[in-house]
């Protein structure tokens, strides 16, 4: 139902290496690589059963390609739960390229990106966390993210929010019992012992939903602003970062009128970096919308870079500057270090904390800033072996469980009876459930069409 | 020889809790109607405990009432003692009890059932269910009177196929020295009804001259007696009381040394017991650890001195039942009148029923209690109500009335009956509800008198009734919302010593009343415009302003559940040909045939894995289709 085309794509990463893999997925994904694999013995592939292989060539019509080895799976026992083969031929690009051209040829489709996870969690060989770990494996860009995507799919997440959904569902199962049975003598809850599973299931969520930033810094990156007055050198700290000339760096202030977006990556921890407009009460309307986006940019980043020129004396823009990104993570950098300095370090301190002396022209500072930025987005010590949450939607229900949490809790001190504070404690639950899939939902599901690109 | 005796619209096979509702609901509803029994002496019987109503029952009770049924007023008509269980725990769980006099009650039903106009009450034992090529059902009494009916509702109870256990010793019997339906259990197999074995149990019963009163804990009825019926015009009395006993090591002893004489433990019973309503030999094996089981001993009736020994089920032969009753205080030297036994019966899988309570398979074929798999006077009476219902609206013409799961307990038993099965006899439970806020037994008419009106149960003066007090409670809470308590010492004295804080400006009267710790009565001589309403005016406006926030809560719930529950699955929907779902799920879903998405939620062996399948199936077909 889901889809009855077949799929393929390269398992194995790009590059030259040994062997490389190519993954056939779908109902007729057997049939589909008979018609192009030819085994030693003649036997085919149809009649082989789940977890066999057959040695033998690819064909194009009938010129050999490259010797392969066929691997059968059988649905359910494959990945995705729907018939796979995998050939595993000679590595190298324009072979692989070669046999997958020819299996398309044959009837399967390319797979997009994340369609083998999408149809493994439609048949159930895997929970929505599983699948959003490895959605975020192929977006993971750094090591450390890779640790922590794989992490996610091997369901330590998913084990920690069960373990936390348990113990509520225990509060439930014996509120229950206590009111169901008032005959059967059960005794009556402590309402200290409820207090305390619930603040215990409370630090573990907000746990999970203080390191999400930490997380995706390390896996999918996070929005990082450099913001300063113009000229301030914002292009030329973006370029250092970098290491390429990106932004225009001229000595006319204003002359960056658009964001310019570029990756970067920082002792492991990713940074979508925007260089963005000089902040500046200006008449000119180009300009203008780009103080605007700025604006909107800060408000957007996990951690602003605040650039000040140390040359100069602190204006008010500078103020202003500091006044909209004082509630961010922020660190502060007192650029043109190499210039005599003239700027109020103690006024940029006592509201930003402190400041970086650095020259983005020739380099200095940068260690400083790197080990601020990782520290900053508590990446340092990042522990990718800890269960972690993988994107924005699992955080929203990890904060509704969050919030479910805090009105239990205030219900009981409150003095409210038990079968108020229950029904939030249901909430908190389905709210977990939810995160981890086990719980269907048009939520859910709406989530798994936006994210899977499922249908027509 | 057999003779053709009657053409009837509607015939119910049994007159106990189910078949009562069924038969006076299709009869008020204007179709000729026929009820069936065994014995005319005991319409209504009560097999197992005197009592009626309990945690989720009570609720059960109202919903009947609200709906027009009669089990609420036949409670109110002879209680013995009442009492609303968990007071203190909230009024999601608030549960009315009341022990009843089970002869009177048997009486009450009966005379009813003979006042109704349209029914007819008949003893005799059916022996023969055919539908024939006229499309209509023909059913046969063992003397040969052969009548018809459009539909024919199956309220059996224990009687079909019934057997009982007492140790070694085993019969075939219905309830209480009654005649099991044997013939009817061949006849429901012959044509394809899947029937299986369930068993329930009843404990014993002592003669009260024989009981050490004045040693036990006695336990009275409430000051303030809540009727079950919303219609209820008498006033009603605690008439005698309970007594509270343990049993002890002793009986544990006793027990576990004969555990091997138990029917169930020794593997003669194939019929599978509830769970939730244990014998004392399951609570003790299941429960090692625990001392002791508490036990209520309650009067059967007012001119009885028979008791009933609550928690003290069992299937024990006779000699370790009265060795285990001997060990507990109160009852040493208790003569028992009646032995505790064990009863198989069949019934049928309800998952072969819609949730009209019809049979998928069988048009105009319906099931009600017992026979549906579950235990319970209640239970019985409320899908007693809901197939006479049906089957009427059906003999009309009209479409079924489905009961919402957020909307009544009926609803969500209903629901998991036809939904989930059961593996074992189904009891009511608050638990069994996501909705128990909204689901209480005080405001059970609000949730369904208007229903029960437009179905045709309700009258038009009780409706204007109901329509009165609605009146009376949104007047008196738009009062509440607008009075303003002035500061004073005095006020502030009541609120310290209740434990909330004073007051320094004016207050309005309703956020005072949110507060958990106050309520109408302590507010009473500050509120001195409060009008002369009755009780259930203030409850209503009480519950309604002090948990505003949590029922909105769970009225979100609800419409988060509406939202699968209007995906509608079409009914020639092939689940073989969807690919990914499940093996189990598809059988699952082609043997349950779910009407919508929140009801295949529901379904064990339907993940929700599965359930993404479906609702992108569906997703995918409404694409076509544009």
């Amino acid at each position: 139902m889901i889809d009855d085309s077949v799929i393929a794509a390269v398992a194995t990463p790009a590059g030259v290496g040994g062997i490389a893999t190519l993954r056939v997925s779908g109902e007729k994904s057997i049939e589909i690589c008979d018609r192009v694999f030819r085994s030693i013995n003649g036997k085919k592939l149809n009649d082989l059963k789940g977890y066999h292989a057959a040695f033998g060539k690819i064909y194009d019509k009938e010129q050999p390609v490259d010797e392969a080895v066929c691997l059968v799976f059988r649905a359910p026992h494959s990945f995705t739960g729907e018939n796979v083969v995998e050939i595993t031929c000679h590595g190298g690009i324009f072979v692989i390229q070669k046999v997958l051209r020819v299996v398309l040829e044959n009837g399967a489709v390319p797979a997009q990106p994340g369609e083998f996870s999408k149809r493994a969690f439609l048949n159930g060989k895997m929970d929505l966390s599983g699948a959003e770990g490895i959605m975020s494996i192929i977006s993971s860009q750094g090591e450390q993210g890779l640790n922590a995507s794989l992490n996610l799919l091997e369901g330590s997440l998913s084990r920690k929010i069960d373990s936390v959904a348990q113990s509520l569902i225990d509060i439930c199962a014996h509120i229950s019992a206590w009111v169901d049975y008032p005959d059967e003598e059960i005794e009556e809850l402590d309402e200290n012992n409820i207090l305390d599973t619930l603040s215990s299931a409370h630090n573990e969520l907000k746990e999970l939903t203080d390191k999400f930033d930490s997380g995706m810094a390390v896996t999918t990156g996070v929005e990082a602003a450099i913001i300063g007055k113009p000229n301030a050198g914002k292009s030329t700290l973006m370029n250092l970062l970098t290491g390429f000339e990106r932004s225009i760096v001229t000595d006319v202030k204003g002359t960056t009128r658009d964001v310019v977006e570029e990756t970067v990556n920082i002792d492991g921890c990713i940074l979508r970096l925007s260089d963005t407009a000089g902040i500046r009460d200006t008449d000119d309307t180009v300009e203008k919308l780009g103080v605007e986006r700025s604006r909107e940019k800060i408000k957007r980043s996990a951690i602003v870079l605040a650039v000040f020129d140390s040359g100069d004396e602190l204006t008010d823009e500078d103020r202003t500057l500091i006044d909209l990104c004082k509630e961010k993570p922020v660190i502060p950098i007192l650029n043109k270090s190499d210039k005599e300095t003239k700027i109020d370090r103690d006024y940029i301190e006592s509201t930003l904390g402190r400041c970086i002396e650095m020259s983005a022209k020739n380099g200095t500072g940068l260690d400083e800033l790197r080990d601020r930025v990782t520290t900053l987005l508590g990446t340092k010590n990042f522990d990718s072996n800890a269960a972690m949450l993988a994107n924005e939607r699992q955080r929203q229900c990890c904060l509704n469980a969050l919030s479910s949490i805090e009105d239990a809790v205030n219900t009981l001190k409150s003095g409210f009876t038990l079968d108020a504070a229950g029904i939030c404690i249901d909430d908190a639950v389905s709210a977990l459930l939810e995160l981890t899939g086990k719980r269907a939902s048009q939520a859910v599901v709406d989530k798994v069409f936006s994210n899977f690109c499922v249908g027509k | 020889m057999k003779y053709f005796a009657k053409k009837y619209d509607i015939a119910v096979i049994g007159a106990g809790h189910a078949g009562i509702e069924a038969g006076l609901a299709a009869a008020r509803l204007g179709c000729e109607t026929a009820v069936f029994t065994i014995n005319l002496d005991w319409v209504g019987n009560m097999p197992c405990n005197p009592s009626i109503g309990g945690t989720s029952k009570g609720h059960l009770v109202r919903e009947i009432d609200a709906l027009g049924g009669e089990m609420g007023k036949a409670a109110d008509a002879n209680t013995l003692q009442s009492r609303i269980l968990n007071l203190g725990k909230g009024p999601a769980v608030h549960s009315l009890r009341a022990q009843i006099d089970r002869r009177m009650y048997a009486g009450y039903m009966k005379h009813a059932l003979e006042m109704q106009p349209s029914l007819e009450i008949r003893q005799g034992e059916i022996v023969s269910l055919e539908k024939r090529d006229d499309g209509l059902w023909y059913l046969a009494t063992n003397l040969e009177a052969e009548y018809s009916a459009e539909c024919v509702i199956i309220a059996t109870g224990t009687f079909l196929g019934g057997r009982i256990y007492v140790g070694d010793v085993s019969y075939e019997s219905g309830p209480d020295g009654m005649f099991p339906a044997n013939k009817l259990a061949e006849e429901l197999k012959k044509i394809g009804v899947p029937t299986r074995r369930f068993k329930t149990g009843t404990p014993a019963r002592v003669n009260r001259r024989s009981v050490n009163e004045s040693i036990l804990e006695k336990q009275f009825g409430d000051e303030r007696i809540v009727p079950f019926s919303f219609d209820n015009n008498s006033k009603i009395e605690n008439k005698m009381h309970c007594y509270v006993t343990y049993t002890n090591k002793e009986t544990k002893k006793v027990i576990l040394d004969n555990l091997d004489r138990s029917p169930l433990y020794g593997g003669k019973i194939d019929g599978v017991g509830p769970r939730y309503c244990p014998s004392i030999e399951d609570k003790i094996v299941r429960f090692h650890e625990k001392e002791r089981h508490q036990i209520f001993i309650e009067p059967c009736g007012y001119e009885t001195e028979e008791m009933y020994l609550q928690g003290l089920s069992s299937s024990l032969p006779e000699d370790v039942q009265l060795e285990f009753i001997h060990t507990i205080p109160g009852l040493e030297n208790a003569q028992v009148m009646r032995t505790a036994y064990a009863i198989e019966y069949d019934c049928v899988d309800p998952t072969a029923l819609d949730a009209s309570l019809e049979f998928k398979d069988f048009g105009g074929l319906f099931g009600a209690g017992q026979f549906n798999g579950s235990s319970g006077y209640e239970e019985a009476a409320a899908q007693g109500l809901v197939a006479g219902i049906n089957a009427a609206r059906k003999v009309k013409g009209l479409s079924p009335v489905i009961l919402e799961r957020s909307g009544s307990y009926i609803g969500t038993l209903i629901d998991d009956l036809v939904t989930k099965g059961c593996s074992d006899p189904y009891r009511m439970m608050t638990s069994r509800s996501e909705y128990r806020l909204l689901l209480r037994q005080d405001n059970a008419d609000r949730r369904l008198t208007p229903l029960g009106h437009e179905i045709g149960l309700i009258s038009d003066e009780r409706y204007n009734k109901y329509l009165h007090k609605i009146e009376l409670i949104e007047a008196e809470r738009k009062r509440v919302m607008k009075t303003v308590i002035p500061p004073s010492e005095k006020l502030n004295d009541v609120l310290v010593s209740r434990e909330t804080s004073p007051v320094v400006s004016g207050v309005r009267l309703s956020e005072l009343i949110k507060r958990p710790q106050l309520n109408y009565d302590i507010l009473t001589e500050f509120d001195t415009d409060r009008p002369d309403l009755p009780y259930e005016v203030f409850e209503q406006v009480e519950i309604d302003i002090k948990y505003e926030g949590y029922i909105k809560r769970q009225q979100a719930q609800v419409n988060e559940m509406r939202r699968l529950e209007v995906k509608l699955l079409p009914e020639d929907i092939d689940y073989d040909s969807i690919l990914g779902l499940r093996l189990e799920a598809r059988e699952k879903l082609s043997k349950i045939k779910p009407k919508n998405i929140g009801q295949a939620s529901r379904i064990s062996g339907v993940s929700p894995a599965d359930i993404s399948v479906l609702l992108i199936y569906l997703e995918k077909e409404e694409r076509n289709d544009k």
